[in-house]
């Protein structure tokens, strides 16, 4: 525990020497990122120690706040959490010193780096605070500080829209989170989490509900979403990676810590996560394919990814509800492990998307092609990404959505209609998200990387430097590792579900070694694999040895000279999918087309704005605020009103506390 | 392990290549055509792997690396599917996600394949491939479900090895819908009519063989032989889902054969007599077998 409290500490100090260091760039980083690198190597070996030896170990400090204590503790479940955040951060602190260097002398780097820690101090202490107060201040703290990294490019109109779309859509998430703490104290008189007693009927229902909305709002369940295709392609591409990589799961670990605080589940709960879980998954791939900003793209793939790790927190919501034990194990199983596999693929290809911007300079995917040339290892790390990302074997993403599958099929498919919202929400759901994941995904490599540059952009393009190759290799090596490791790694997951679950540890441990048994055919297939693949590569090899190998240009029906601008664009390639789902993304086109035999002018242009922010919170946000114009009078600039309204209000305080 | 869990994929990799001769042939019957000989797939293989190669300069080491994997993943795929009432060689639960999953690795590698030339002609093939995909996975999975439901069994071994007749009447519509589907997928995944048509003459209108342009020599060959394995795959799941077992190995395995080649007449029939759809009305046919699959799931979860 006291090695925790250090990394806390020196991911403090670190934060603070970069702050002072202000616009020397060099102190800066070295302060800022060894901070977040020497912390997060400190702290997170408890985290290891918790999940494999299950010593719980805690913290608790008296505090003069009511109902405050400075109670932390990492719990199986808090390693979950912990142990991505600190290794996702790291690696992405490396990256930024390379990615940052660019912007010296042009921008406060002390100011970004600070806030950079503040960010990954406030994400840790969330996820071991074992209080109600210092949870909320620790979520404020990890609010805030992302604020001041959205609005990095403050002179850019977009960057400040984007932060300010954020900023209040994390407090309104916020004002959820006060109410649902404030009512657990009501009921137990405590803040303190081991000392909550559970809470049965109507009230935990309510609780429920505003658990999803408050932390939905983090996680970006549809349609709270709207923020995350706003704030992730504004912040630069390391904050970006951890935002979307580890900053939204904590949205779902306080929805799972809610749970555990709010008795045996009724089954509406879970149908309500799988129901989030599916349209979240499925309408945020639509929106990523119709993207053409790959950063964008990514955000709208992170709604997807929360999706399913909705449907399997579910399933395993579902299971505790009927008591079924392959469901609760293998869909807590399931989604813990997505989280750990996104945060790694996912923040793997927001720095390639960073390593993309930086060295062409536009994120717009018709604009790029042919980097594989100019950019060889940020292509190798970006397609291992793309493959994980797809949930394609042999690689992590395969085997954490295999698992989320697995339990539905051992033990989801029983009589019963109302079983079809389970089964078609997580195997109809998760077939169609795969398939479009890998539509998308095959655009956002294929455009972005194969073809001919279709730019002047991507002509110019080169290869990153080694601080940002080196965290991108690493990332994808990870991705290997989690999916050849997958049946070893799933055994970890016992004591944290046992945590969630409440199941005896055998129940537990027998599903994870049956689970574990069949991941391991898994990765005898993925190993027949690679054999296969090396040893058609040397047959090919044999076969064309002294037979003519040509170069020439592409077919084009005997057309011999074309040019890169008659390649498929991303646009064309989405197209026929995004008019299929019409009905959800309800694009914008304007397009002249050519006419006559010598066209002149011709142009095409989409725009697939976010329909729930379009429809749903930007005519609510224009009627609230028609309706507090209309109190505008009591706002006239004459201070001495202003000194009534306090001396009146203080008044009535006065008289309601004599009463 | 035992021996005989070897003869189906032998006689996979062996036999695959008949299945277009045979289709080609029931084509040519229809058109009142001598037709092609039914080996005339194998002699093409052999002619593909004796020639040298043309790479266009657009592509990049992704380009030569897609063929090797689609061929790979097929390979690897005939140790999950059972036929005629042996095993597969590798069986657990689950291993229905793991096949459909692995024809989605190809699926990637022949887009990204496609894409690599930078040509627009293979864009477009490598566009449409992705669509159809999409919506065929969905019925394919929520179709095996039921199956899984029906048979009390979460590998396809146990899925496809249950078909008596004594279930049969217990069970008919069930299996029938979910066949129905199948169809409809296996006619999509392998790009044949009503979804493509596989000897159409122009770039604009294909999707399989418009991505495989520019691939020449063994890589073609390696394409075609995967495409051929594939089909083969797919038909015998097909083939579990409907035909009942006897219990004598030998019936058994030659009556599943036969009627993965009785599979592939009847798509020479509905190729003969079907106009290939409209690309715009493919999704279509597609929603209907997800609809059926559905509709099963429907029936075993009442």
């Amino acid at each position: 525990m006291s090695l925790l409290l250090w990394g806390l500490v020196i991911i403090f100090v670190g934060g603070l020497a970069s702050l002072i260091s202000g616009r020397r760039a060099g102190l800066a980083s070295f302060f800022g990122a060894m901070g977040a690198v020497a912390g997060s190597i400190t702290a997170v070996i408890p985290a290891f120690k918790v999940l494999l030896y299950g010593i719980t170990e805690s913290f608790r400090l008296n505090w003069s706040i009511p109902f405050g204590s400075f109670f932390i503790q990492i719990d199986p479940l808090s390693a979950v959490f912990l142990i991505p955040i600190l290794c996702l951060s790291a690696v992405a602190a490396v990256y930024g010193v390379g990615y940052l260097w660019a912007c010296r002398g042009k921008k406060n780097l002390g100011l970004a780096w600070f806030f950079y820690d503040l960010l990954l101090l406030g994400m840790v202490l969330v996820v071991v605070a074992k209080n109600g107060i210092l949870f909320l201040l620790a979520w404020e703290i990890m609010s805030l500080a992302p604020f001041f990294l959205i609005i990095f490019d403050d002179e850019k109109e977009e960057a400040r829209d984007a932060g300010w779309t954020y900023l209040v859509a994390t407090h309104i998430g916020m004002v959820f989170l006060l109410v649902f703490f404030i009512i657990l104290t009501g009921q137990n008189g405590s803040m303190d989490f081991d000392r909550i007693g559970v809470i049965d009927g109507g009230i935990a229902s309510f609780l429920f509900v505003l658990a999803v909305v408050g932390f939905g709002t983090k996680a970006g369940f549809m349609p709270l979403h709207v923020w995350l295709p706003e704030a992730h392609p504004a912040a630069p591409s390391h904050v970006s990676a951890v935002m979307s990589g580890v900053m939204i799961k904590i949205g779902i670990y306080g929805l799972i810590r809610a749970i555990t605080f709010l008795g045996h589940p009724p089954l509406w709960w879970a149908w309500i996560l799988i129901v989030i879980g599916a349209s979240s998954g499925v309408v945020g791939v639509l929106f990523a394919l119709a993207q053409h900003d790959l950063k964008r793209l990514l955000a709208y793939h992170s709604v997807e990814n929360i999706g399913i790790i909705a449907l399997g927190l579910g399933i395993g919501v579902l299971g505790i509800s009927t008591g079924l034990p392959a469901l609760a194990v293998f869909g807590f199983a399931g989604c813990f492990f997505h989280i750990i596999n996104h945060a790694i693929f996912k923040g793997l290809l927001f720095l390639g998307a960073g390593a993309v911007l930086h060295s062409s300079g536009t994120l717009e995917i018709d604009h790029l092609g042919g980097l594989i040339k100019r950019m060889p290892w940020t292509a190798v790390t970006f397609l291992v990404g793309a493959i994980a990302i797809s949930g394609l074997p042999p690689l992590n993403g395969f085997a954490s959505e295999f698992l989320i599958y697995l339990g539905v099929l051992k033990d989801g498919i029983s009589h019963g209609l109302v079983n079809i919202i389970p089964v078609l929400g997580v195997i109809g759901g998760l077939a169609l998200i795969g398939g479009l994941a890998a539509a998308c995904f095959t655009k956002a490599f294929g455009i972005v990387f194969l073809g001919q540059p279709r730019s002047k952009h991507s002509q110019q393009a080169h290869e990153v430097s080694i601080a940002m190759l080196l965290p991108m290799v690493t990332l994808a090596i990870l991705c290997v590792l989690l999916g050849v490791f997958s049946p070893l790694i799933i055994r970890v997951f016992g004591t944290a579900i046992s945590n969630v679950t409440l199941l005896p540890q055998e129940v537990i441990q027998g599903q994870l070694n049956a689970g574990s048994s069949i991941l391991s055919n898994v990765v005898i297939i993925s190993v027949l694999l690679v054999i296969l693949i090396c040893g058609l590569a040397l047959l090919r090899k044999w076969l064309l040895s002294g037979r003519g190998v040509e170069q020439t240009e592409t077919w084009g029906c005997g057309y011999a000279r074309p040019t890169a601008r008659m390649q498929y664009t991303a646009s064309s390639f989405a197209q026929p999918l995004v008019a299929l789902f019409r009905f959800f993304l309800r694009t914008d086109s304007r397009n002249l087309p050519p006419k006559g035999i010598f066209p002149d002018r011709a142009f095409l242009q989409t725009d697939t704005a976010d329909t729930s922010n379009k429809y749903l919170y930007r005519p609510l946000f224009k009627w609230i605020s028609f309706m507090l114009s209309k109190l505008e009078w009591i706002q006239h600039g004459r201070l001495q009103l202003y000194v009534l309204y306090i001396a009146l209000t203080l008044l009535m305080l006065l008289i309601w506390k004599a009463l | 392990m035992h021996i005989e869990k070897i003869i189906n994929p032998l006689l996979t990799l062996v036999l695959a290549p008949l299945l277009f001769g045979i289709i080609n042939r029931t084509k040519a019957l229809f058109a009142g055509r001598t037709g092609q000989p039914l080996l005339q797939s194998y002699y093409d293989l052999w002619k593909l792997f004796r020639k040298g190669a043309v790479y266009s300069k657009t592509t990049s080491w992704v380009f030569r690396l897609g063929p090797i994997v689609g061929l790979a993943v097929v390979i690897s795929a005939t140790a999950l599917v059972p036929s005629g009432g042996l095993p597969a060689i590798i069986a657990f639960d689950g291993d229905v996600i793991l096949f459909a999953y692995l024809f989605g690795l190809m699926r990637f590698f022949t887009v990204l394949t496609a894409l690599d030339t930078g040509s627009s002609f293979e864009g477009m093939g490598a566009s449409r491939e992705v669509m159809f995909s999409a919506l065929t996975e969905p019925a394919f999975l929520v179709g095996l479900a039921a199956i899984s439901k029906q048979t009390h069994s979460l590998s396809l071994t146990g899925m496809l090895a249950g078909a008596d007749t004594a279930l049969w009447s217990h069970i008919g519509p069930v299996q029938l819908l979910v066949a129905f589907s199948v169809f409809i997928v296996f006619l999509a995944e392998n790009s044949r009519m009503p979804v493509d048509d596989p000897n159409t003459h122009l770039e604009l209108t294909m999707i399989h063989e418009v991505m495989v342009l520019d691939n020449s020599g063994a890589d073609l060959g390696f394409i075609t032989y995967a495409a051929a394995i594939k089909m083969w795959l797919l038909s015998t799941v097909l083939v579990g889902i409907l035909v009942p077992h006897n219990g004598n190995a030998w019936i058994d395995i030659s009556t599943a054969v036969a009627a993965v080649f009785i599979l592939a007449v009847l798509v020479g029939v509905v190729e003969s007599s079907m106009a290939r759809l409209k690309l715009l009305h493919v999704p279509q046919i597609l929603f209907i077998a997800n609809a059926l699959s559905t509709l099963a799931l429907i029936l075993v979860l009442r």
